[in-house]
């Protein structure tokens, strides 16, 4: 994938005007009423939010605005206080973590979590789904999973292939770099053969010419029919591959529509983008007027 | 000092039915600790349901020696799922509290006056191996009387049984350990070690592993008290808390994630505690050690202490563990 070509970008993917809340032609993800409250601190309280099927959406919000917390929420990791939500039609209020994942719902953590003391190839076969040989009965006859077992390690050696991680295959995930961990932790998701791939800032701590790599993984996941949900603090990476963008703040909602009109939003800047755009940050912390700065 | 006696007394460590309850019970701590990360200080508890399980079986229901066997093995079941059940939710380090307090239980009510009549009490109890009615475990004894073997090696027929069949218990379960950790079910219970919450990610049923590794490692800890009380009479006061930090130095000392390891770590733990018990009252005796001899064989126990805090300092992964592990301890 070229560097400097601009990825292709979908659009017209709501109904209506693109206000916090809109509908969308074909929602994947559908939250409603989702409330979490930490002792007195609202953490997430979002009325209503589609996630569009099919096309990569960013989450991005400033620090504290409940995006990690919504991930938690939405795979079962953390249960709201009222609400509910659906996933491809499917309520999944109430259901444990493991059964999001099976269904197709896979994330990762901000914090990465390669498991250390595994080698990078036994990180990989376990993210595969249905395995037979994970029942205590049939691990103990390696008749039962010996067969599906080599088909799965083909399938783990392809990902680690296309994430450069294929040299590593026999080291421990410990012996891994930051970045490589995290394209690791990726790539093993992947195994799960997921329809909706969940990331929390997949881009941080990784340096420039990785995230070239991150990026392009990103985008190739759309391009194999996944939906990607990604919590992003980047802007630029988020102009560059995001179709769709939702931003939060202080737990709510605050805007959202593809990421050049909705940057451009007052209720945006004002929440978060202005130290994060290409602008001077004493125009920001100025009030002064910030798109003039931005021909688009 | 007699050198020949001591030696002789060191090689016997090697192999007796303490040897082999001590690695079975290790070996579950392996499952329980080095595969599953679960820490688990409670196997004495485990081990005392599982002889318990058996004694009490044989002398006040009149099972035969292996439906008593079977009742201590479910008795140690019933106890994983008691203790696992409400703790797995919670962090590891709970259940480490949980544990060895519900062994403490356990070992309480075995020794309490309440149910003298069930558990002997203090007394404990005895001639459960051997029946009248000929359903002992002694009375299935297929070796003939006599003695066998050779040097330090010399057992009677009845200690010989105990050896072969413990030999076999413990030919199956670290067959069974190495056929789970080789497979897909392993790598699960090695993920969860790593990290719980990246496991559920990928869609896997964390919590029902954990409780499939605590009640197997507890199966393999009752067996043990199983081999152990089926070569002598049982009493409370063996399940006390030391026996759960002896097991922990043998798993420690082979290697906590390694299969032959707890094997080889209850047998080197027992040959060293044979050679300091034969040696140091030697010493003491011959005026060496300025204590007395009594002193000098609890000395011993000093020592194990020491060798343990060694252990987990300068060399964590065992002597069978991989040398990549030590790298990367947390």
């Amino acid at each position: 994938m070229s560097n400097n070509e601009k990825p292709q970008k979908t659009t017209d993917l709501h109904i209506g005007d693109a206000v916090p809340g809109c509908k969308k032609k074909d929602p994947m993800l559908v939250i409603d009423h989702v409330k979490k409250t930490f002792g007195g601190l609202t953490a997430v309280d979002v009325e209503h939010l589609e996630i569009p099927s099919g096309v990569i959406t960013a989450l991005i919000g400033p620090n504290g605005a409940g995006k990690t917390t919504l991930f938690n929420l939405l795979t079962g990791f953390d249960t709201p206080d009222t609400g509910t939500w659906s996933f491809m039609g499917t309520s999944l209020s109430g259901v444990p973590s493991f059964k999001v994942a099976q269904m197709g719902q896979v994330r990762t953590f901000q914090l990465t979590k390669a498991l250390s003391l595994l080698t990078v190839i036994e990180n990989m076969k376990l993210g595969a789904k249905g395995q037979s040989g994970e029942s205590i009965f049939r691990a103990l006859f390696p008749g039962f999973w010996k067969k599906q077992d080599a088909d799965i390690e083909v399938k783990a050696m392809e990902l680690l292939k296309r994430f450069k991680l294929d040299t590593k295959k026999d080291d421990f995930a410990a012996s891994l770099s930051g970045g490589q961990r995290k394209l690791l932790e990726m790539a093993r998701a992947l195994m799960t053969d997921p329809t909706l791939v969940m990331l929390d800032e997949p881009m941080a701590g990784v340096n420039p010419a990785l995230t070239q790599s991150l990026l392009d993984h990103v985008i190739s996941l759309k391009g194999e029919g996944m939906t990607v949900l990604f919590v992003e603090h980047d802007m630029h990476m988020v102009r560059h591959i995001a179709d769709w963008v939702v931003v939060m703040a202080e737990g709510k909602v605050v805007a959202e529509g593809p990421p050049d009109t909705v940057m451009k939003e007052q209720a945006v800047i004002d929440a978060y983008l202005g130290a994060h755009q290409e602008t001077d940050l004493g125009e920001v912390t100025g009030r002064i007027n910030i798109i003039k700065g931005e021909d688009k | 000092m007699d050198w020949g006696s001591i030696l002789n007394n060191t090689l016997a460590g090697f192999l007796t039915p303490t040897t082999i309850a001590f690695a079975l019970a290790a070996l579950g701590l392996a499952m329980h600790f080095g595969f599953a990360g679960l820490l688990n200080f409670g196997i004495a508890g485990f081990m005392a349901i599982g002889g318990y399980g058996y004694a009490i079986s044989v002398l006040t229901f009149g099972l035969p020696w292996w439906a008593g066997m079977l009742v201590g093995v479910l008795g140690s079941v019933v106890f994983a799922l008691i203790l696992g059940i409400p703790t797995l939710r919670l962090r590891g380090d709970y259940l480490a509290i949980a544990t060895i307090a519900a062994a403490e239980i356990a070992r309480l009510l075995f020794l309490t006056t309440a149910f003298t009549d069930v558990t002997g009490s203090a007394d404990g109890l005895f001639g459960f191996n051997s029946r009248p009615d000929g359903s002992g475990f002694q009375n299935s004894n297929p070796i003939p009387q006599g003695t066998y073997g050779f040097g330090p090696f010399t057992y009677n027929e009845q200690t010989l049984w105990v050896l072969v069949f413990g030999l076999i218990v413990l030919t199956v379960a670290v067959w069974f350990l190495w056929a789970l950790m080789r497979s897909p079910w392993g790598r699960v219970i090695k993920g969860i070690r790593e990290d719980e919450e990246a496991v559920r990610s990928l869609g896997k049923n964390v919590f029902a592993y954990k409780l499939q590794a605590l009640v197997i490692g507890g199966v393999f800890g009752a067996l043990g008290g199983i081999i152990y009380t089926a070569a002598q009479n049982i009493s409370p006061g063996v399940y006390v808390t030391s026996l759960t930090f002896f097991i922990w130095t043998s798993l420690l000392l082979g290697g906590a994630a390694t299969i032959f390891g707890p094997v080889i770590g209850a047998v080197i733990f027992w040959v060293i505690q044979a050679f300091l018990s034969n040696l140091l009252p030697a010493l003491s005796t011959s005026g060496i050690l300025p204590v007395s001899t009594t002193q000098a064989s609890t000395l011993r126990f000093v020592l194990v202490g020491i060798g343990l805090m060694l252990l987990v300092i300068y060399r964590p992964q065992g002597i069978f563990g991989d040398k990549r592990e030590l790298t990367f301890v947390k």
